[in-house]
Formats: structure tokens, sequence, C-alpha cells
């Protein structure tokens, strides 16, 4: 129970998010998909007392992955399925608690807060990058075209020789 | 196609518009040089250059031709306009569409607005943010509260970003109206937590897609785009935060 309603209540964030940030009217059903398999894993990672850095570095791998896999389906840039994917994972609470704790002239724990959310934001970034490059890698001994990233480093490669 | 016939004046400016309404939508800096290097090389221009920042674009297609510069000033998320130009680079790369027509079809796609109506965005705001409330562990008697609260949020960020064009000052109104949603409400009991509530009205604002594209872009070594997205989405979080802050030295 508590995981459908978990599952329900991602959906309609990300999917609201997709509205927001105006993805194509089709894809915004496949984004809030994206969210909740995102947020369904990092909630069942925190339920096997993984901590939040780890939860939200998997998680965001598995967003981009699911991301990616549906990028190629609708031959759609994958930021359109990824940007809502990982707002229920961004440490909005924590910011927000570090924010406030400065405010009120704590400021100890208003550091401790900061890092907090620096290092989950950073795993969010490092969870999208490490899917994209593996991806990359997969695809590539398939034999079947490339990420933009990859195809961009080997322009610059091939200008320098 | 061969080299001699292709009009180079219109294929710069048709790479260049490409690349703005990228950049103006959100797009990553590395992808925006990918499409602007792909359409150029699918055209037989194969010494283009490029550099890119989030603030300007600089494109080159070769020795002999000009070189143009365009300045970008706002920039929004429109992942449909991305989704769009990614669709005529396609287009023209796999030479499906010629030159001219793809360099139409992108001042048509510049000058359309393609947001869904306002009232809209305002209900999916307002239920993005009750939705993370309840996401972090939030109070389900709190989930009316904090619906007013990402409504009147989206409400004033949209009016006096139209107002002011000044992204900090509409930012900093929008959070300071929040923080009062959220007081008032719990002060009349019609929340209880009011940390929960103030974070679920906020998350619209919040710079999320900003913060991982800084990232991305540092990643890719595009190091000036990534410290200038970085700059833009830590001055969003702290006009967020010091809108906050007032309300909670105020009360």
């Amino acid at each position: 129970m508590d995981y459908l309603i978990q599952f329900i209540m991602s959906f309609i964030a990300t999917a609201s998010f997709g509205v927001i940030f105006n993805a194509p009217i089709k894809a915004i059903p496949i984004c809030g998909l994206v969210g909740s398999v995102g947020w369904m894993g990092y909630y069942s990672f925190l339920q096997v007392n993984a901590t939040e850095v780890h939860a939200t570095f998997l998680a965001s791998f598995v967003v981009a992955v699911v991301a990616q896999i549906f990028a190629r389906w609708f031959k759609t840039p994958m930021i359109v399925f990824y940007v809502a994917g990982i707002i229920p994972l961004v440490p909005g609470g924590i910011a927000y608690n570090s924010m406030r704790s400065i405010v009120e002239l704590d400021y100890t724990s208003g550091i401790e807060f900061g890092m907090r959310a620096f290092m989950i934001s950073g795993a969010i970034a490092m969870g999208l990058v490490f899917a994209e490059v593996i991806i990359q890698l997969n695809y590539r001994t398939l034999n079947k075209g490339k990420t933009s990233m990859q195809s961009f480093a080997r322009i610059k490669r091939q200008k320098v020789k | 196609m061969s080299n001699n016939e292709i009009n180079f004046e219109m294929a710069l400016d048709c790479f260049l518009l490409a690349g703005r309404i990228m950049i103006e939508s959100g797009a990553e800096t590395y992808r925006v040089e990918d499409t602007m290097l792909r359409m150029a090389r699918s055209l037989g221009i194969e010494d283009a250059q490029s550099y890119v920042t989030p603030t300007g674009i600089i494109l080159s297609i070769g020795k002999k031709q000009i070189t143009k510069i365009t300045s970008i000033s706002n920039r929004i998320t429109d992942l449909h306009k991305i989704a769009l130009v990614n669709n005529v680079s396609r287009k023209l790369t796999n030479k499906i569409i010629t030159l001219e027509q793809a360099y139409e079809e992108l001042i048509k796609i510049q000058k359309t607005n393609y947001f869904l109506p306002i009232s809209l965005q305002l209900l999916t705001a307002a239920s993005a943010g009750s939705a993370l409330m309840i996401l972090f562990g939030g109070l389900w008697s709190d989930l009316p509260a904090t619906f007013v609260a990402g409504a009147v949020g989206f409400i004033v960020v949209t009016i006096l970003h139209d107002l002011t064009k000044v992204k900090f000052f509409s930012e900093f109104l929008a959070a300071l109206f929040i923080g009062l949603v959220a007081h008032f409400a719990v002060k009349f009991h019609l929340g209880t937590e009011i940390d929960k509530i103030i974070i679920g009205g906020v998350m619209p604002l919040v710079p999320g897609l900003l913060i991982t594209n800084a990232i991305r872009d540092l990643m890719a070594g595009h190091f000036t785009s990534g410290i200038s997205r970085g700059a833009e989405a830590f001055l969003t979080a702290f006009a967020i935060g010091s809108g906050i802050a007032l309300v909670v030295v105020a009360f």
C-alpha cells in the first residue's frame, strides 16, 4: 500500500513537472513513468538501509537508463525524459534546511545540510553520466549509434589530429 | 548537393538559429555544439568550428566564410522546442529536407509558443508541489495548504517575471509569498508542518535542471558553461532561500 501511494504520487509529481517544463504532450506520461521508476528505486534502496547519497546515485542511474531507452524508442533527445525524472531526487528539503539553519545563525548545521545537498546533487549528475557512458559502450559493442556526448568528444579528437 | 551550390550565409544563419533555440530552451552545451556541427558536416562543411556558452554562440563554417556571433539573454526550460529542433536536425542530416526547408522550419519553431495554457500549468505546478510534499514524508492534512502555496508561488513568479524581467527578484518574492501562505496556514490551523508546506511550495521553482546541466557541462569539458550555469543555479537557490528566510526571521 505504501509503495502504491509512493508510486502514484511520484507519477503525479514528475508528469506535472513534464507539463511545467513543456515536454511534448505524448512524452508527458512517459516522463511520469521515468520519474516514478526512479523514485521507486530510491525508496526501495532507502528501505534496505542504503545511505541517501548512494540511493540517489543508484536512482538517477535507473532514471538515465530508462530515459535512454525511451529516447531511442521515440527518437527524441534524452533530456526530455530525464529532466522531470530527477526532480523528486533533487535535495530541495535539505537545501531548505541548510538555508534556514544559516538564517537562524546555526552555521554548523547549516554547513552540514549544505554539504549533504551538494553531495546529493553531485550523485544525481554522476548517476546520469555513468549511465550514459555505460549505455554508449553497450551500444557500441552492438554497433548501433552513439550518445551525443560521445560523438561530440569524437569530433573534437578528430580536430586535434 | 555539391559544395558549390550551398548558400553559405543561409547555412550559417540556419545553424546559428538552431543553436540559439536550443540554448534558449535549456539544452546542454555539448548537445548544442554537436547538433550544429552535425548539421554542418551533413552539408559537406567539414571545418566548421563553434564556441557555445549559455550567454552567446560563436560559429564559423570555414576559413573563407564569414563568422557570426549571437548573444542570448533569456533562458527558460522548453523541452518541446529542443525535441523539435532535434527533429529538424535529424531530417537535415538524413537529407530528407533541404537547407531552405530546415531554415523555414526553425524560424517557425522560434516564433511559436508551444506552452500549454497557463491555467493548466498553474494546476500542475500546484499538484507537483503537493505530490512532492507527500513523497518527502508530509502529512495528508497539509495537502490543501501546500496546493495553495504552490499555486501562489507559481502565479507570483509568472506575473513578476513578465513585468520586471528580473529572474532573481521574481523568485525572491515568490518564495516570500510561499512562506507567508505556509505561515498563515499553520497559524490558522489549516496546516501542521510549516517546513514541509514550504518545501512542497518552492519545489516548482527549485533549479534542479540548472544544477544537473551545470555538472554535466563540467564533466563534458565545458568549464565556462558549467560555471556560468552553476552561478545561475546558485543565484536562484539564494533568491528562494532568502525569500523564505525573511518569513522565518519576521515571525
